[in-house]
């Protein structure tokens, strides 16, 4: 009972620990930001590694999604005679919460994991400390490089996400099951608000951003240097970032919708 | 030795690790210009050491000073400051993967100088052609054998010019062919750069070829101090022991347990039986 107890006890203050770690290497990048701005390539060679190629796992994710939906909610709204709003469910629904959210979860899997485990490398083979000896600080040499190209890459791939799945579910619902073409698209454009729906699925995504690039090059660079605690490391981010992505998604939309 | 004459002077140095004495008021000074060695067997706080020389690590007690400089009271700015005097050579060899040869040597002066292509070209040959790889530049980590890879790293720690270079375990794992181009280049460097190299390692042999002063450590001490033939003349039995590599002596073969009979008569414990 003790030992449990204490177990619990050590397992709360080391990860209250780690949070503050993660949120002082934050500020560390943050005051680093205008450094970076002059070694603006080294961002856009991260942007291609996490971003670009993510695209296609995003791109063919998007499209069965989106014909999954057209076809349960086809199904489900041809009961009611309604089916001609199914252009607005697909919109809202990955507009809102799919787009960012499976956008989010992807690039946890995809990108995050690739950040961590390299960053994790590179402190088991000494050479974040082989950088610092040579007075980089791997702060901003590695870490925020892969942490703004994160930021930035997941907002566009969620709208990406969303684009693509509407394409999925029209090609779906429109050319399969039959519903108008044009009521298709009326229903959509009638039916959704730009700032509403838009914008704060966009906002969404950002913090998603923010959060899964802060666990990934945190992860990575919090490892222990040996070959168990890369492979740790790299589990954790995939497991952290997914549950703080959905997590996050419940409080952001109790707070916007 | 007075302080003008040393570039490095550690004295009465303590440091804890998880409980555990590394370094129990250990003194050393080390000269300008010249090859110091620190020789103990492993384990002893030599590569912790370096990390307290380069800044990596503070000392809980004691004053550590390089070219006048207090190493523990500086800043993060001032510190990297003076480790753009200071190369150093892991064990690892440290190289970023990602990058060839030339690019890893290129590396410091790209982020530290703001030199034209042409000029960078040229100091990154000539270093390689010092230790004998300007055929290689092109070529990635993954492609170097162990021997090429410390060469390499050798070539980059010292591109900036470095007053010093600390060499951790230089000879490690190396065959015997690329043993001696390392000892000869460490040699060579600090003649014709004249800098200043502490090599930590635990060969013996090959430090005492190239050292001008040996520090031999042990129980976060130093043990024995002077020049290569002092050291080999010593009368002390952990530094005989050491030097002959004898198995069993002052420095036990078995590492702490309790009287063997007790533990394999014990029947009550778990699996280990811990002391």
């Amino acid at each position: 009972m003790i030992i449990a107890l204490r177990r619990i006890g050590a397992f709360s203050l080391s990860s209250l620990a780690a949070t503050g770690r993660a949120c002082i290497l934050l500020l560390q990048m943050i005051v680093n930001l205008p450094a970076v701005v002059r070694r603006y390539e080294l961002v856009i060679k991260q942007l291609y590694r996490a971003g670009v190629l993510t695209l296609p796992v995003i791109i063919v994710a998007a499209l069965f999604v989106g014909m999954v939906l057209a076809l349960q909610g086809y199904n489900t709204l041809v009961d009611f005679g309604a089916e001609s709003s199914l252009g607005l469910l697909l919109a809202l629904s990955l507009s809102r919460e799919l787009g960012p959210v499976l956008a989010g979860l992807l690039f946890a899997g995809r990108a995050g994991a690739a950040m961590t485990a390299e960053i994790g490398l590179m402190k088991a083979t000494e050479q974040l400390a082989g950088m610092e000896m040579m007075a980089v600080d791997p702060v901003w040499r590695v870490l925020l490089p892969r942490f703004l190209a994160g930021v930035i890459s997941v907002p566009l791939l969620a709208i990406l996400f969303t684009a693509v799945g509407i394409i999925g579910g029209y090609l779906l619902g429109v050319n399969i099951l039959g519903v108008d073409q044009g009521v298709f698209w009326a229903t959509m454009q009638q039916g959704v608000d730009f700032q509403q729906d838009v914008m704060n699925g966009l906002l969404k995504s950002l913090v998603f951003g923010v959060l899964i690039s802060l666990i990934a090059v945190f992860m990575g660079y919090d490892t222990s240097p040996t070959p168990a605690g890369v492979s740790k490391a790299t589990t954790l981010t995939v497991v952290l970032s997914s549950l703080g992505v959905l997590a996050m998604d419940f409080s952001l939309t109790s707070m916007m919708f | 030795m007075t302080e003008a004459e040393n570039l490095v002077v550690l004295t009465d140095i303590h440091l804890k690790r998880a409980g555990k004495p590394v370094l129990d008021s250990l003194s050393l000074s080390i000269p300008h210009n010249s090859v110091t060695a620190v020789i103990g067997p492993s384990g002893v706080g030599k590569t912790t050491l370096l990390e307290l020389i380069s800044g990596r690590l503070k000392p809980d007690r004691g004053y550590l000073l390089v070219d006048g400089l207090s190493v523990p009271d500086l800043g993060r700015r001032e510190l990297f400051e003076l480790r753009k005097k200071m190369g150093m050579l892991f064990q690892s060899g440290a190289l970023l993967n990602d990058l060839d040869v030339y690019e890893n040597i290129a590396f410091p002066l790209r982020e530290h100088t703001r030199l034209p292509e042409p000029v960078l070209r040229q100091m990154i040959l000539m270093k390689l052609e010092l230790v004998g790889l300007r055929g290689a530049r092109r070529l990635m980590p993954a492609e170097l054998s162990g021997g090429m890879t410390r060469r390499v790293a050798l070539a980059r720690a010292i591109v900036i010019d470095p007053v010093m270079v600390m060499y951790d375990e230089p000879f490690t794992g190396l065959d015997p062919i690329s043993k001696a181009i390392i000892v000869k280049l460490i040699r060579q460097l600090n003649s014709t750069l004249g800098m200043t190299s502490i090599v930590v390692t635990h060969d013996v042999h090959e430090a005492m070829q190239i050292a001008d002063f040996v520090y031999m450590l042990g129980h976060g001490k130093v043990l024995a101090r002077g020049t290569p033939e002092e050291i080999k003349n010593s009368q002390r039995d952990d530094v005989r022991q050491f030097l002959q590599g004898q198995a069993d002596g002052p420095v036990p073969f078995h590492y702490h347990a309790d009287e063997y009979l007790t533990d394999l008569m014990r029947t009550d414990s778990e699996k280990g039986g811990a002391v």
